[in-house]
């Protein structure tokens, strides 16, 4: 049971894996920034669990700066995506210049909130 | 807290007599100690000959022996000015004035030089200081060599031209070309006109004289009054650059008048009551804290002592408050305006008078007897009528000897306040709780108020408390003081004061709690009682802690009155404020450095894992534009990035917000541009691509 079980999986990570390779590298290059995004968070949040929430601003600061950047970057994949119909008006260049405008946006009010 | 209180009433005392006594006390001890304080050479000498003169001559009026020497100093520096070719008149005249004094060892041949310096400068003058300082100096020469035949060659050509400075009112120019007259100048003109009178090798024509002497009566027209007696000269035009104030003013008058009279021939008809008055007013300065002041003072103080016109000659009293319980005797002393003895004279009390009632006198012309031992004249006893309180004496001197009444002035009439105290008794003191309804006394307490009590007493709402006593001055008549107040002081230091009332011989004061319960605030418990009797006249002024009454009051209803929070302390509210500390909050704890170090480390790691993995999907910048115009616009645009991430870093580390968001519009405007024309090329190119 347990045996066909770890199978399953690993059919399961096989078929996965060979399904992401197909998507296009500018995608992959989005997945691997929201990943880096989301790590430095869980880093930041690991340093606080360790140290305590002293300079809780600064805290929220960095972590919302990587979740904020995450979720646009995640937005921007969702919009870049050619398999994605709803999106299909969309260029790309646009979704691009949403996503340098929001960040912007994004990074005033965290470095006013930094302290 | 007596002890206080007896101060106060000493203060009071004090105030009362300085405000209502003009009496003027000849210059005494204290002026002489004040000389040497004021006068104090450095290194041997003063700073300048003048006021080298005026303190030698400040010292030498007031008899001062144990003046400071500064004679060698001194000499040298007066032989130096004397020979010296480059002294002006000026310089001479502080330096003769000095050697007057000094006595200094000068060769004749030196006074020869100057003489013949001076005489010119005389004939050459043309201004009041010029005559001033050339003729005073050739004056002090005259004195000082004995030479009888030093004269002046023409000395009504010279009078004349001095005279010519006068103006109609009495009052002198300084100079022919400056309009504006002075009272200084009159002095100081005065004084140079007597310098020339003494200096001329004739008579000097007696008309002129007259004429000079008109004008000083029509000076003495401009003189100014005090409500005390005071006369005085002021400057009618201030004169910003020089100091002139009534004190340098009237002195320089003086100076002038004495001189001029010592020389002038013919009788001087001048009011005495004015001469008194200025030595009233510069007797009245007291201790001046200027040298020159001082010096103008005690100057002309002498000047007045020893004039030929008048001189004053000043009543004065020891002590204004008199004691009729020691059986003190009023003193009165007459002097000179320096403190010397006073030719024979009678005082005369003319009369004496109540101060609350001014018609009715109680002595009425009584002769004053001398004591020789102590130069003073007193009054033998004063008539048993006379009881505490305070009285205005008018006193009359009268000259023995009626030739020299045209000598002394001695002023009409001087009124002095005079306070009589005493001893006053307080007898069938007592204190006493009553029943309200019956009045009848339930607990009663004698009360010897000059000593000590600790009375405790104990009532209730629907009681009363009584105190009563009784004054008698000396002479056996009824006492009524300014103060007598009966003060209640709870435990919590609410006070109330009760004035005490008088009924003809008796002080008492009832204190019925039914009507009080409100204003004590229905505060039971202890009540120290205070009793504060006292008088300007009265030597045994109280203020005594009786004892204490419990009170037993009834609850306070609800909308009964607070008592008031306590007033701060009056001496408190100057002194010096409770020290603020200040909190601040503790600063919070912080990680080691080494694990913030290291988790800094660890947040490069997932930037290190983003760069291998772009690495390992094999990311390449071949879509970059090649053509010159669109690439310049990309890394403008790149270029825009950064800057705007740099502002934001700058933000954080030293900017305002105002300051970033301006820059920020700027550099957001540009970021569109040229952001704008990548992409757009970007995806022009991709549909061209597409489409292609």
């Amino acid at each position: 049971m347990a045996r066909s079980t770890s199978k399953d999986a690993q059919a399961l990570f096989q078929s996965l894996r060979s399904a992401y390779v197909a998507t296009p590298s500018s995608l992959k290059i989005i997945d691997l920034y929201v990943c880096f995004a989301v790590f430095t968070a869980i880093i930041q949040v690991v340093y606080m669990a360790v140290v305590g929430s002293f300079p809780f601003n600064s805290f929220l600061s960095g972590v919302l700066s990587c979740v904020g950047t995450a979720v646009l970057a995640v937005c921007l994949r969702i919009q870049v995506n050619k398999e994605n119909k709803e999106f299909k008006d969309l260029p790309p260049e646009r979704a691009f210049a949403d996503f340098v405008l929001c960040n912007l946006v994004l990074h005033l009010v965290i470095m006013n909130f930094l302290g | 807290m007596a002890r206080s209180l007896a101060g106060f009433l000493v203060l009071i005392l004090a105030i009362s007599i300085c405000d209502a006594a003009s009496i003027f006390q000849p210059i005494s001890d204290s002026h002489r100690s004040a000389a040497l304080d004021l006068f104090k050479p450095v290194d041997g000498s003063f700073a300048s000959l003048e006021e080298t003169y005026e303190a030698l001559r400040t010292f030498e009026i007031l008899g001062i022996n144990k003046k400071p020497d500064v004679s060698t100093a001194t000499c040298g520096t007066v032989s130096k000015a004397l020979s010296s070719s480059s002294s002006t008149p000026k310089d001479l005249f502080d330096a003769l004035r000095v050697n007057s004094i000094l006595k200094c060892k000068i060769n004749a041949e030196v006074f020869e030089g100057i003489i013949s310096k001076l005489q010119a400068a005389v004939s050459g003058a043309s201004s009041l200081h010029d005559f001033y300082y050339s003729i005073g100096s050739l004056g002090l020469i005259k004195d000082q060599t004995s030479k009888a035949d030093l004269h002046l060659s023409d000395a009504e050509g010279i009078f004349r031209s001095i005279k010519a400075l006068s103006q109609s009112d009495g009052r002198w120019r300084y100079s022919s070309n400056n309009p504006e007259s002075s009272t200084i100048a009159a002095g100081v003109a005065l004084e140079t006109l007597a310098g020339v009178v003494s200096l001329a090798s004739s008579e000097v024509d007696q008309s002129m004289i007259g004429i000079v002497q008109n004008d000083i009566m029509k000076l003495f027209d401009s003189i100014e009054k005090y409500d005390d007696g005071a006369f005085y000269f002021d400057e009618k035009v201030v004169n910003v650059h020089e100091h002139s104030g009534p004190l340098s003013t009237s002195s320089s008058v003086v100076r002038g008048l004495t001189a001029f009279t010592t020389v002038a021939t013919g009788s001087l008809n001048l009011p005495g009551d004015k001469i008194l008055g200025l030595a009233k007013f510069f007797l009245g300065i007291g201790i001046p804290g200027d040298s020159k002041d001082f010096f103008n003072q005690i100057d002309s103080l002498a000047f007045l002592e020893s004039n030929r016109v008048s001189i004053p000659l000043i009543l004065s009293l020891p002590s204004t408050v008199v004691s009729l319980t020691k059986k003190e005797n009023l003193m009165v002393k007459v002097n000179t305006v320096l403190g010397s003895k006073a030719p024979p004279l009678t005082v005369k009390l003319v009369r004496a008078y109540s101060t609350s009632s001014k018609d009715t006198s109680i002595i009425e012309n009584k002769e004053l007897s001398f004591d020789p031992e102590r130069v003073v004249y007193f009054l033998d006893a004063l008539p048993d009528s006379v009881d505490v309180g305070s009285y205005i004496f008018v006193f009359k001197v009268v000259l023995h000897d009626s030739e020299r009444k045209d000598v002394y002035v001695t002023g009409t009439l001087t009124h002095v306040q005079i306070f009589l105290t005493g001893h006053v008794k307080i007898g069938n003191a007592e204190i006493a709780v009553l029943d309200n309804d019956l009045g009848t006394i339930e607990t009663q307490r004698k009360l010897d108020l000059a000593g000590e009590n600790a009375v405790s007493l104990s009532a209730n709402h629907l009681q009363k408390l009584h105190l009563s006593f009784q004054l008698t001055t000396p002479r056996g008549s009824a006492f009524k003081p300014h103060q007598a107040f009966l003060k209640l002081r709870h435990e919590t230091k609410v006070e109330h004061v009760f004035l005490v009332g008088n009924s003809g011989k008796k002080f008492e004061i009832t204190l019925d709690f039914l009507g009080l319960v409100e204003k004590l605030f229905y505060l039971s418990g202890k009540y120290d009682i205070q009793l504060t009797v006292g008088d300007a006249v009265m030597e045994n002024s109280l203020l005594s802690e009786i004892g204490y009454v419990e009170l037993d009051l009834p609850e306070a209803p609800e909308k009964a009155p607070r008592p008031p929070p306590q007033a701060v302390d009056p001496y408190s509210r100057y002194g010096p404020k409770a020290e603020i500390s200040h909190i601040f909050r503790a600063p919070e704890k912080r990680p080691p450095k080494e694990l913030s170090f290291t988790f800094l480390g660890l947040i490069l790691l997932p930037f290190i894992g983003f760069l291998i993995g772009l690495l390992r999907l094999g990311v390449n910048l071949k879509n970059f534009p090649t053509s010159s115009v669109p690439a310049t616009f990309a890394i403008l645009f790149h270029v825009g990035i950064a800057a705007v991430l740099l502002l934001y870093v700058l933000f954080w580390l030293k900017l305002d917000l105002f300051t970033t968001l301006k820059t920020l519009s700027f550099l957001g405007v540009f970021l569109m541009f040229v952001g704008h024309r990548i992409l757009s090329h970007l995806a022009s190119a991709s549909s061209k691509l597409k489409s292609g």
